[in-house]
This record gives C-alpha cells, sequence and structure tokens, in this order.
C-alpha cells in the first residue's frame, strides 16, 4: 500500500487555491491529475531534445525516436501485450475505437449483426450505432440486469454466427462496475469464434491490472489522459492479425515505406497507423506516466480506491434523499459513484459543491443509452484516483448537506 | 457570486405560469442534451401582444426559475419586443451573472419563446 500523502506531494495542483480555498477534486473519471514526473518528462523533451521521429541523423533526433519507441515498450509491458508492434498510439479512446470501426465498417455486410451494451461509452456506441445504420446491418444491445450487471447467459441467444463484433466496456464510467472480460470473450469465442471482441478500457486501465493476453479480446482502447498521462494521447491494442487485416486509418508521412506516382506501399504495423507527426512529448509523458502507476503497482491502485470506494457509499448512503445509481458492493466496481438527489437537478448540485472548489461530473456522463435504460435523468459522479483522500470525500459529503439545506 | 437566493429558489419551487394552455395560438419546445433541460412554451397573442403564456418542462433551478420569471414579464410584452430580448435582459431579471456552462441554462427559455413566436 502506498502513502497518499506523498502521492499528493507529487501533484502541483493538489497546492492550488482558489478564492482561497483548496482543491477538491473528484473528477478524475473525466480526467486524471499529472504529477510531477509526467510533467517533467514532457518538459523535458521541449527544452532538451526537441526533434521530430523516425527521420533526423541527428542526436537529439535518435533520442526523441528511442524516448517514443521506449514508451510503446513501457505500455506493452503494462498491460502484457506480447509485443510492442501490437501498440497503435492514438489521439484517444474515440480514435482508437474509430480506427477500428473504420476498417470493420468497411467488411460490414448486409444481414451482419453487431452487439454493444447498454452501459457503453458514446465512444464505444455511437461508431457501431452508425455503421449499423448506414450498412443496415442488426444492432443489438446487450442489457443489464436489476442488479446493474451484464447477465453473461443472454449471450447465447446476442451472439449467433452472424455476428461481427461485440463492443463492451471493462468498467462502467457512471455504474462504476467491472466486466468480466476474460469470461465474456471464452462465451462469445465458442459461440462464434470468428466474432472480435473490442474492449473499451478507457475506465480499467488507469485503475487496476489489465491483461490483454489473459482476456483474449481482439482489441483493446483507451486513454493516456485518465491515467496521469497528458491529453492528446490514446492507445488501442489489437491482436497482430488484426492489426495486419485493418486497413490504413489516415493516409501521409510515416505511414509509407515507398511512394511513387502510381502506388504506396505502407508502412508495417504499427506505423501504418500512425500517420503524420504523431504527440511525441505526450507519448513520453505517458511512458512517465506509467512508470509512476507501476512503481506504486497497480494492486496497491485498485486497494486504494476500493477503500475510497467504500467509504463514499457508506457516507452517502446516510444522505436521506440520495440514491446511488449501480450496485453498492465495492468488489464489484471501480472507483466511480453516480448519484441522484431528490427534487435537485445535478447542475445545481455541482454548482452548489463549486462554491467550495469541489468539483464533480454532472450530466449523462456521455452514456445517455444507459441513463434513457434506467429510466433516469441527468445524475451527478464523483469519481476517484491514487490521490483521493477521505478528507475529500468529507468535503463532498458536507457540500451535499449544504445542498440540500438551500433547496430545503 | 450568490446565485441561490431566494428570488431564484421561490421561482424554482413555486413556479408560476407552469402548465399548458387550452387553445394556444403557438407552442415550441427545446431540450437541451447535456444537461436535460426541457422546456415547452405555449402563448396566446392578440394583436400582437403576449396575451396569455405557460411553460412546462423540468431541468435545473436556473433553467426552470428563468422560464419562470420570463412568463412574468413577457405577459403583456408585444412579440416585437420580446423577440428583441437577449442574454443580457434575462440576465438581469435573474439579477445575477453566471459561468458560461450555465448561460446556456438560463437562456433556454427565452430560445423556446422566441421560438413559439416564430411558429405563430
Amino acid at each position: 500500500m502506498f502513502d497518499t500523502r506523498a502521492v499528493r506531494k507529487d501533484f502541483p495542483i493538489v497546492r492550488t487555491l482558489i478564492d482561497g480555498k483548496p482543491l477538491v477534486y473528484l473528477d478524475s473519471a473525466a480526467t486524471s491529475l499529472k504529477p510531477r514526473p509526467v510533467l517533467d518528462a514532457i518538459n523535458g523533451y521541449y527544452t532538451t531534445y526537441t526533434a521530430n521521429i523516425n527521420r533526423g541523423i541527428y542526436k537529439i533526433s535518435e533520442k526523441a525516436t528511442a524516448e517514443y519507441e521506449t514508451a510503446r515498450e513501457k505500455v506493452a509491458a503494462f498491460i502484457h501485450a506480447r509485443s510492442k508492434e501490437e501498440i497503435v498510439f492514438t489521439r484517444n479512446t474515440t480514435e482508437s475505437i474509430n480506427l477500428v470501426a473504420a476498417g470493420f465498417g468497411k467488411a460490414f455486410q448486409k444481414d451482419d449483426e453487431v452487439v454493444v451494451s447498454i452501459m457503453e461509452h458514446h465512444s464505444n456506441f455511437v461508431p457501431w450505432q452508425q455503421r449499423a445504420l448506414r450498412k443496415g446491418i442488426h444492432f443489438r444491445i446487450w442489457n443489464i440486469n436489476q442488479n446493474y450487471q451484464l447477465n453473461t447467459e443472454y449471450l447465447d441467444k446476442l451472439i449467433t454466427r452472424k455476428t461481427k463484433l461485440l463492443a463492451i466496456t471493462a468498467a462502467s464510467n457512471v455504474l462504476g462496475i467491472i466486466t468480466p472480460i476474460r469470461e465474456i470473450v471464452h462465451i462469445v469465442k465458442r459461440i462464434n469464434p470468428n466474432c472480435a471482441v473490442i474492449v473499451d478500457a478507457a475506465q480499467a486501465v488507469p485503475h487496476f491490472s489489465v491483461n490483454v493476453q489473459d482476456w483474449n479480446a481482439d482489441a483493446v482502447a483507451f486513454s493516456g489522459h485518465k491515467m496521469l498521462g497528458p491529453t492528446g494521447v490514446g492507445v488501442l491494442w489489437a491482436k497482430m492479425d488484426l492489426l495486419e487485416k485493418l486497413p490504413p486509418y489516415q493516409y501521409g508521412g510515416d505511414m509509407i515505406k515507398e511512394v511513387h506516382v502510381d502506388h504506396t506501399v505502407f508502412n508495417d504495423v504499427p506505423q501504418k497507423f500512425e500517420a503524420g507527426t504523431p504527440h511525441i512529448a505526450g507519448v513520453i509523458g505517458l511512458g512517465a506516466a506509467v512508470d509512476y502507476l507501476s512503481n506504486l503497482g497497480m494492486a496497491a491502485v485498485r486497494k486504494h480506491e476500493k477503500e475510497i470506494t467504500t467509504y463514499t457509499l457508506n457516507v452517502l448512503s446516510d444522505i436521506h434523499g440520495l440514491a446511488i445509481v449501480g450496485p453498492k458492493d465495492s468488489d464489484k466496481r471501480g472507483g466511480v459513484v453516480t448519484f441522484t438527489m431528490k427534487g435537485i437537478h445535478p447542475h445545481d448540485v455541482a454548482q452548489i459543491l463549486d462554491e467550495d472548489n469541489v468539483c464533480i461530473r454532472v450530466g449523462f456522463h456521455c452514456a445517455q443509452p444507459l441513463h434513457e435504460y434506467l429510466k433516469i435523468g441527468p445524475t451527478a459522479r464523483a469519481s476517484f484516483y491514487i490521490y483521493t483522500t477521505k478528507e475529500d470525500i468529507d468535503a463532498l459529503t458536507k457540500g451535499l448537506k449544504k445542498v440540500k439545506k438551500i433547496f430545503a | 457570486m450568490d446565485l441561490y437566493r431566494e428570488l431564484i429558489l421561490d421561482h424554482y419551487k413555486h413556479p408560476r405560469n407552469f402548465g399548458t394552455l387550452e387553445k394556444p395560438d403557438a407552442t415550441a419546445q427545446e431540450y437541451n442534451a447535456t444537461c436535460g433541460d426541457r422546456i415547452r412554451m405555449e402563448i396566446k397573442i392578440s394583436k400582437g401582444n403576449i396575451e396569455d403564456i405557460k411553460f412546462s418542462g423540468e431541468g435545473c433551478a436556473i433553467s426552470q426559475a428563468s422560464a419562470s420569471m420570463l412568463t412574468e414579464k413577457a405577459k403583456s410584452m408585444s412579440t416585437y419586443a420580446v423577440m428583441k430580448l437577449a442574454t443580457d435582459n434575462i440576465l438581469a431579471m435573474l439579477e445575477t451573472t453566471l459561468t458560461p456552462s450555465r448561460i446556456k441554462c438560463a437562456v433556454l427559455p427565452l430560445e423556446v419563446l422566441q421560438k413559439a413566436i416564430n411558429n405563430v
């Protein structure tokens, strides 16, 4: 277990005062705060070896290329990929999924089927919905049961020999639910070995140890900025045979081996998918973020978040008129607690909390189909990470009591 | 910023002109998908003036209070004058300043009312 107080010292922003009051950041599911080593890595690239990669025959360019590729190795090791070539750098989770969806979109044929869970973030929902609408293929929804769980028995009905793909989140950004990806993939492949499984791991990779070989899905997408890294860098991991089959997502520099007037030979995977100058500083920053998390240990990260989540579920349950959306068992959920307050719109809740710098997220959290399925309006969400303390949760509780008083 | 003053909370808890009209001359509604605010306006017009007005919907205190106060303000105003109202008039009516993300909530009722007038 790590010392949260020592961890907090690494995050310059937690010392910031706004209107003389400290910051209580409870929106890590939207984006995480950034520790000093990540900021230093980014700044180091911009101050001591700014150069483009893969081309310069001079020292700082070679260093930049080496650091960029080292970050790829670090990310590969972090999620237990077979090789670093299975790691493609993108802008974010959304772009990683769109890269895959663009390839599948071309291959889809009439009467094909796609299955998507009702819990999906719009980023793993809309790309498949739109292709389904365009191609006239069947778009089927895997609903949750009353306990907010995905029932794997439904897969026997949902997955058929015509199902080309299942899009599934590894951890819901609203309910906190952690889905059993390994078991799901196993069942899907038993029913239809040709059905691809694409996993949105944006709320998983930052929070617990992920082993993509153990999951055995076909593609896994996540974002650097939710795991202490900078915004603008995402990751797509996919099995090599899928990466080799997928067509390039964008065309231009870096993704080519040879260009002639009448034809082009594309580069190998993963460079085939990294057209143009990438976010070099961002990738190097993500490498530093992976180091930071690895030093803490992902088992310790998970343990800390579970402790904070258990504490939050307990104290919020005592607030009359507050309803938690999602399971109350912190074994089955990540560090995300979503709730509603009777008769009070979440925007008003957030606005009053902000008077004391308590930052939460309100609305549909990019998961409007889930809110419609649950027949609830917009909700409020507090989410945690390695720097979250029980004092932060106490500030939230105090703020929520103030909200109740104002609206009493 | 003291946003949640008596005035706004009172209009939120006890909205004026809430409901529907029997035979409205025009109606309009809008939905703000980012926050789930929904406002519907129904109006009766006589000689270019708003003779009667009702609103319905759901949303945050700012959007609901703004709708309630706007219906009071708009009653007996000319449609021409209502069409000339803008964000500043709404903020003056609410007697507050708002952050950019909340201005949308405050102005939604006016947008719906102007849309209704355009629908006449």
